[in-house]
């Protein structure tokens, strides 16, 4: 592939850097669209890594210590990869006086992993969230982006396992 | 399918999302709640499926139509018909014949909503439109009065006769603090430099609270009308809704009605045939709690880590770039367009047991009551009524423990000030904060001293890092209270926690650090005895928190 600005071209061919590069576009290129660049790389590829991060900083000329500082402060970003599927439990006031701990305990129980963690077989990650919004349907899971209210320990394992 | 004319004086039906549209009037119509709660339980299905049986049935003068939030989430899915006030709760997308049952032999009544409390003493204003309109349809907002006020103030108002309008309706700010809107756009519009800028603030961030999310999911367009009316009143051309990314479908949303205005005239240049210009773009939060502090938020805004600054300078004379910037919450919007259109008087005599608080309140009501949902009362409405009347009381008939308000910053209310009336001035005396809405009732099942270390935990962990009493201090409180849950604390401990907490509160850079004691002053101006409970007699009497056996602790 031609290489025109070494500094400035995608770090690989995949497809999905030319997201990120449009999104960044429509923003001018100027450091303030940071935020919706690491967003929109984290939507392609599920995380964000240095490749990205470097991307990143190179097109918005931002330098990567500030990159990072910023991937890092905000929780809603990940640097690691995430397992095939993910579940999101709320720990908002709402869903933790509904049970939001007994999900967490049956999730430890079965899978033995705590949140921000992923299980060895790299089939399942668990997160917490502040509050999905979902709270008169606490407790409230999201499960590979779909909520869930209401949900039980048990039910919530027979769903993953049917996965 | 028949093209309908653009400014029908009724709701019109919608199609084009799997709902039905009959080919005349409608005799009744099918409402389905397309709200992130019922959406979460597939009512985006149930749409569909029942836009394809009522085609197949033949009922050819019954509408199927996607609109926002009915209010009570608890029951969802949620399918309102409007012209029978009929409220089908608990809908699954198998069990749609008997609606469809319901729908061929509905005779309209009059009734507009459920006959039943949690309905009938509401007063909607900021939720007019709530599970009315289609959120999608610019046409469907304009048929529902949408633009009125917009017109209206472009037309034949001067930006200070805006301003003066929102002043005298007495309008607080619905994001927390209750600062006096007109006088906020009084200062912004008085501020010198240019451009100015309007922010959306929907960041949302205190857990068990959802108004904003669902007047964003229900009713877009009404929050880009008073946007718009504000830029107008203070003159700016720009805008921005900062949106917290856990609310994709607020997002989706929200960018539609963007789209939608800008093609319809209503965003952009010229607007509605004048020279006045405003566009708005939407930004995502990242999932930190603090930015939904304005010095904080305005940092994220221009993609740097979102830590507060001291103020002053306040946004309204230094802001986004530096520039004078108008703050204000998603629901404060929300009142605008009906101020302008009915008028300041109007608004001010709603609530008028609120003392100094005007006009309504949306509460998302969540936690042990039987009706969570979202509810939109007068201000001065009592706890009681809010919580027995609206709520349907607690669950299982179980005891009213207290209620918690405002968020990390708030406080809990304990049964004995049931009587009170809901507003800024009488939270705060009891020692809680309206904070934005959220009030989560809790029953004897919750222990108050595991309620604070959960607030404490949480601002802990949101704390920005940036000043070291917050920093610091949050993390020494929590584990202090941790402490207390586990039985390991002795009284001499509690007297240290008070002094650390009053020093936080005194010392912090912002909102966050100063409001992070308030969960402990509260539970301890009435709950202290559960506190001593743990300490002396080393048992929780909620029965939540673990207590170390005496021997390992001691
Ligand atoms: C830690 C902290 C978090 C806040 N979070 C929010 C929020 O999520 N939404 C909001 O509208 N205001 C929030 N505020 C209040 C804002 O700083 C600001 O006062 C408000 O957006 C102004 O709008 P209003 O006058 O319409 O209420 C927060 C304040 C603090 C200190
Ligand atoms: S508290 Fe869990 S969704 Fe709000």
């Amino acid at each position: 592939m031609p290489v025109l600005n070494a500094k400035r071209s995608a770090p690989t061919d995949d497809k999905r850097w030319k997201i990120v590069e449009t999104r960044m576009r429509r923003l001018g290129d100027r450091p303030e669209a940071l935020i919706e660049a690491l967003h929109a790389a984290q939507e392609a590829f599920g995380f964000l890594d240095d490749d990205a991060l470097q991307y990143v900083s190179d097109i918005l000329g931002v330098p990567p210590s500030k990159v990072y500082g910023v991937a890092t402060f905000y929780s809603f970003f990940t640097l690691k990869p995430q397992g095939e599927h993910t579940c999101v439990v709320c720990m908002g006031t709402a869903c933790y006086i509904n049970g939001a701990k007994d999900i967490l305990a049956g999730l430890h129980d079965k899978y033995g992993i705590k949140p921000r963690q992923t299980t060895a077989d790299n089939k399942l990650s668990l997160l917490t969230a502040r509050c999905v919004g979902a709270c008169s349907l606490a407790p409230a899971v999201i499960i590979d982006g779909e909520a869930q209210g209401k949900i039980k320990p048990d039910e919530l394992i027979a769903r993953l396992e049917a996965m | 399918m028949s093209e309908m004319p653009a400014a029908r004086p009724r709701p019109r039906p919608v199609t084009g999302h799997g709902g039905a549209a009959p080919e005349g009037p409608a005799r009744v119509t099918a409402s389905v709640c397309c709200a992130a709660s019922c959406v979460s339980a597939q009512s985006d299905l149930i749409l569909k499926k029942l836009g394809e049986k009522v085609a197949e049935a033949g009922l050819s003068d019954v509408a199927v139509k996607r609109v926002g939030c009915l209010g009570l989430c608890a029951a969802g899915p949620l399918i309102a018909i409007p012209e029978t006030g009929r409220l089908l709760r608990g809908v699954t997308p198998d069990t749609l014949e008997p609606v469809v049952e319901e729908l061929r032999s509905a005779r309209p009544n009059g009734h507009k909503e459920a006959q039943e409390p949690f309905f009938s003493k509401q007063v909607r204003v900021a939720t007019e439109n709530m599970g009315t309109i289609d959120p999608e349809d610019i046409d469907d907002y304009q048929a529902h009065g949408g633009y009125e006020a917009l017109r209206q103030v472009l037309t034949s108002m001067t930006p200070a006769e805006v301003r003066d309008e929102i002043t005298r309706s007495g309008l607080r700010g619905r994001g927390g603090a209750g600062y006096g809107t007109g006088l906020k756009w009084t200062t912004v519009a008085k501020a010198q430099g240019s451009p100015k800028y309007v922010i959306c603030n929907a960041d949302e961030g205190d857990p068990g609270a959802f108004m904003d999310r669902s007047v964003l999911e229900s009713d877009p367009y009404r929050v880009l009308e008073g946007m718009a009316i504000a830029a107008y009143a203070v003159e700016a051309s720009e805008g921005y809704i900062y949106c917290r990314a856990e609310y994709p479908l607020a997002v989706a949303r929200l960018r539609t009605a963007i789209r939608n205005a800008q093609r319809s005239g209503f965003l952009g240049s010229a607007i509605a045939e004048t020279n006045f210009s405003f566009d708005i773009q939407v930004r995502l939060g990242a999932g930190a709690f603090v930015c939904g502090e304005e010095t904080a938020l305005i940092a994220s805004i221009e993609g740097r880590r979102g830590t507060p600054r001291p103020r002053p300078p306040y946004p309204a004379v230094a802001g986004l770039w530096g520039k004078p910037t108008l703050i204000n919450n998603v629901e404060t919007y929300a009142n605008v367009s009906s101020i302008v259109r009915n008028g300041a008087q109007w608004y001010s005599n709603i609530g008028a047991a609120g003392g100094k608080s005007k006009g309504t309140k949306v509460f998302a009501l969540a936690g042990r009551v039987v009706n969570t949902g979202l509810v939109e009362v007068p201000m001065g409405m009592t706890l009681r009524e809010i919580v027995y009347d609206i709520g349907g009381g607690i669950v299982d008939g179980r005891p009213f423990k207290a209620v918690q308000t405002g968020g990390p910053s708030g406080g809990c209310i304990p049964a004995e000030y049931l009587d009170m009336p809901v507003d800024y001035e009488s939270l705060i005396k009891v020692g809680s904060f309206m904070g934005s809405g959220g009030m989560i009732i809790m029953d004897d099942t919750s222990c108050m001293v595991d309620v604070a270390r959960y607030f404490m935990d949480f601002c802990r962990e949101e704390s920005c890092g940036k000043c070291p009493p917050c920093r610091v201090g949050t993390t020494e409180l929590y584990r202090m209270l941790d402490k207390i849950c586990s039985g390991e604390a002795t009284m001499e401990d509690l007297e240290e926690m008070e002094k650390l907490a009053a020093i936080v509160q005194r010392t912090s850079l912002c909102g966050l650090g100063q409001g992070a004691p308030n969960p402990i002053f509260s539970t301890l101006r009435y709950f202290r005895d559960e506190y001593v409970a743990h300490i002396v007699d080393r048992v929780c009497p909620a029965g939540v928190c673990t207590i170390k056996p005496a021997e390992v602790a001691r």
